[in-house]
């Protein structure tokens, strides 16, 4: 008779990365969720989310200095995600069109650059905006250096899922669309765009979320004088208001949250099957 | 075919290079209005290339193509008044049914004369009416049997249906010219029928000019009032399917369109052929005496009879059933023969062959020695083809030797240094084999083409600076083999191009 061997059901390979999530994703949240909705003593409150919306003394919200940085922040994302935008998508567009046979060599001249701590670069840029003169002269050159700080560094996010995007359009789509009766720009109008714009919405999650909360962009260009989300947290957490700090990442979670959804970012799979991946 | 038609389409000496690789060469063609015509050929033989010149996709690199009389050769593929059914349908797949189809309506523009406030008479591009498009897509979608599929995702769409939509989406801008590239390569055998059928009734009905390519003869022989039969990149024969079909020009024709056996032959004198050793009646003249020729029999045309009473006598080696038909071979002496017979005999039988005259075509020879230009080395050896071989330069001046230094003595004791010599050289079909060692052979190439004829195959090896060599070869080999191609010393005739060498 043999041996009845221990059952190894291909499932317990899920075990490692099960541990590894409920360690560093699901318990940090529930951290961060305990903090939010406790007081300094550990009773349970809904105070701190009401003291990040009720401003400070007798200034209403709207004049608080949260709410000037949260606007600050949504500006400084949308400007960047936008130079991003239309930076990134004539170059992948020009990249996935050109007849090179080795494309990936002028894709990497952009995406090289990430390699290098950004850190790194960061300062790079710094020392170079001192030396043109215009670091740290007003909150208008602030506002710009951070931006472009925050393009500098997110830009091959960008580019590359509109490139790849792109270079997956088959071309006989073009051909037919000409063929039609669509002139070259008509044809890019009405095919290329809409094929590819699973590629921008995913450029766009890239960059317009974490220019919310990089917060060592903005310190860095602006010596610390524009203030986003993300600097609002590190402050909140460095003075010990580990309950403010909580919350107001819970805040942040629940609006990157609400914007993936309005934006259609959880419909990848539909995207996938629109795009045509599945139509053969 | 209708000869008091206009051509509508006509392509003059139309050429097209890709990187410096020829694909269409020399090509005249003309298309006559409302006709249904057909680029048939095998892969790679320049009949998609064809087809996308017309459309406007690729640019010929040298000769016209005419419309109506008027040069399109440069005009882009959306001032062209053609539509394309691709080969792969390229529905737009962000797009539904209905938005699909209407593509090319919106984007049209209709010329409206109108007098102003002022008085004068103007003239202005307005977009179709969105009724006029909607009616105009519904009688597209009635056509192709797809009514009320307006709403529908194109990807939730089966394969036929997806082909239907392409077909509606092209002919619904009324064009003078469809364009067809391999439309049903992607379906299945009887959906494959049906829509041949189909588009044959629609072609009837709508009177637009269709251009069709496929590499499926069948396909082309039930759908076409003219087929273009094309191999690399050139046209072998025009005409009805008929013809085509009855009376292929040369042997590739015969071989490509239906089955067939191919003989070398020898015309003996006019209506009589020698091949497979008997004397043959046929319907052939005006051969010279006894010129070689290729002989085509059609398997259907062969008939089965006694020993006794066949101008053949064989063995039966194979039968197949082939459902309408059985498929057999029978080997007389050297020669395998293949019938096609409703009656079938045994294997190992002994049977006769009958052919009769109508049944027997005779076509010239179009291969009966390979002529190169070639120019002798210092070694003495020859270049031409792509290739370098060992040859007997003597044999350019009757009488001569060579001395130890490698000049040449001729038979009045000058001293000649052939280098450089330029030389005509012919070599047989069958003096050149092929091996698979890469050193073995003077020229390298692939085998772009083989045609069995009944004791041998023959060969098409093209060299990679497009030289070809013509060979015949007893084994099998594939397409695309890579072969290094051997001559004997002594099969490699030269002749001398200009009369005299250079005196030492």
């Amino acid at each position: 008779m043999t041996k009845a061997r221990p059952h190894f059901s291909r499932k317990l390979l899920a075990i490692p990365y099960a541990v590894f999530l409920a360690i560093f994703v699901i318990a940090p949240l529930l951290i961060i969720v305990y903090y939010a909705f406790t007081d300094a003593d550990g009773g349970f409150t809904f105070k701190n989310i009401a003291t990040f919306f009720s401003g400070s003394g007798s200034d209403s919200f709207f004049a608080s200095a949260q709410f000037k940085t949260i606007l600050q922040s949504l500006f400084i994302s949308f400007m960047s995600t936008l130079l991003c935008l239309l930076i990134s998508y004539p170059v992948a567009y020009i990249i996935a069109n050109c007849k090179l046979k080795n494309k990936t060599w002028l894709l990497m001249l952009f995406i090289v650059p990430t390699w290098v701590n950004f850190v790194l670069r960061i300062n790079a840029l710094k020392e170079l905006l001192e030396w043109i003169g215009i670091y740290n002269k007003s909150n208008g050159w602030n506002l710009f250096n951070t931006i472009l700080g925050m393009v500098y560094d997110f830009l091959p996010f960008m580019i590359l899922p509109i490139y790849t995007t792109i270079i997956k359009i088959d071309k006989s789509y073009l051909e037919a669309a000409r063929d039609l009766g669509a002139s070259g720009a008509k044809s890019f109008v009405k095919i290329t765009l809409p094929l590819s714009k699973a590629g921008i919405m995913s450029g766009v999650s890239m960059v317009f979320l974490p220019s919310m909360t990089n917060y060592v962009v903005s310190n860095y260009m602006t010596f610390n004088h524009t203030k986003i989300i993300g600097s609002f947290i590190d402050e909140c957490f460095k003075n010990d208001l580990w309950n403010m700090g909580s919350v107001t990442a819970l805040l942040l979670l629940t609006l990157m949250f609400l914007m993936t959804w309005a934006t259609g970012g959880f419909n990848a799979q539909e995207d996938a099957n629109r795009r045509g991946t599945s139509l053969w | 075919m209708d000869k008091n038609k206009t051509k509508i389409i006509e392509l003059i000496d139309v050429c097209k290079d890709f990187d410096g690789v020829s694909v269409v060469e020399n090509m005249n063609l003309y298309v006559r209005k409302g006709e249904f015509i057909t680029l048939l050929g095998p892969s790679g033989c320049g009949k998609t290339t064809t087809l996308r010149m017309i459309a406007g996709f690729e640019m010929p690199t040298g000769g016209k193509i005419l419309l109506n009389g008027q040069d399109i050769s440069t005009l882009p593929p959306n001032k062209r008044p053609v539509n394309t059914v691709f080969q792969k349908y390229a529905l737009f797949p962000h797009l539904n049914v209905f938005e699909n189809v209407a593509f090319g309506l919106k984007l049209q523009r209709i010329e409206k004369t109108y007098t102003d406030k002022k008085g004068k008479t103007k003239t202005k591009l307005e977009k179709l009416p969105d009724d006029v498009i909607a009616e105009k897509v519904k009688n597209a979608l009635e056509i192709v049997d797809l009514t009320g599929f307006e709403k529908r995702s194109v990807s939730t769409l089966s394969g036929g249906q997806q082909q239907r939509i392409a077909i509606a989406r092209a002919i619904v801008n009324e064009p003078e010219i469809l364009l067809l590239d391999e439309p049903l390569g992607a379906l299945d055998l009887k959906m494959r029928k049906e829509m041949q059928l189909e588009l044959k009734a629609m072609h009837k009905r709508l009177g637009i000019t269709f251009i069709y390519v496929t590499h499926d003869q069948e396909e082309a022989l039930t759908m076409s009032d003219t087929i273009v039969v094309m191999s690399d990149g050139s046209i072998q024969q025009i005409g009805t399917p008929e013809m085509i079909y009855n009376e292929p020009k040369n042997t590739f024709v015969a071989d490509f369109i239906g089955e067939s056996n191919i003989f070398s032959g020898v015309m003996a004198k006019d209506f009589e052929v020698r091949f497979c050793g008997k004397a043959f009646v046929c319907l052939d003249k005006d051969f010279e005496p006894n010129e070689p020729v290729d002989v085509v029999v059609r398997p259907e045309d062969v008939k089965i009879t006694s020993p006794a009473d066949g101008q053949l006598k064989g063995k039966v080696t194979s039968v197949i059933f082939k459902g309408i038909h059985y498929q057999i071979l029978v080997q007389c002496g050297r020669y395998e023969i293949e019938i096609q017979s409703t009656s079938a005999p045994n294997v190992g039988d002994t049977v006769g062959l009958t052919v009769q005259p109508d049944g027997i075509h005779v076509m010239k020879k179009k291969f009966r020695v390979n002529k190169f230009s070639g120019v002798i080395t210092k070694r003495n050896t020859v270049e031409f083809g792509d290739g370098e071989f060992e040859c007997d330069v003597t044999q350019l001046y009757p009488g001569s030797r060579l001395d130890e230094e490698g000049y040449l003595i001729t038979a009045k004791g000058e001293k000649l240094d052939l280098t450089d010599t330029e030389v005509n050289v012919e070599v047989g079909l069958h003096d050149i084999t092929m091996s698979d060692n890469e050193d073995e052979g003077g020229a390298q190439g692939h085998i772009i083409s083989l045609i069995y004829k009944s004791e041998y195959y023959r060969y098409i090896v093209r060299t990679e600076n497009e030289e070809d060599y013509v060979l015949a070869c007893e084994d099998l080999w594939n397409e695309n083999d890579r072969v290094s191609l051997i001559i004997p010393k002594d099969k490699i005739k030269l002749t001398l191009k200009v009369a005299e060498g250079k005196k030492v």
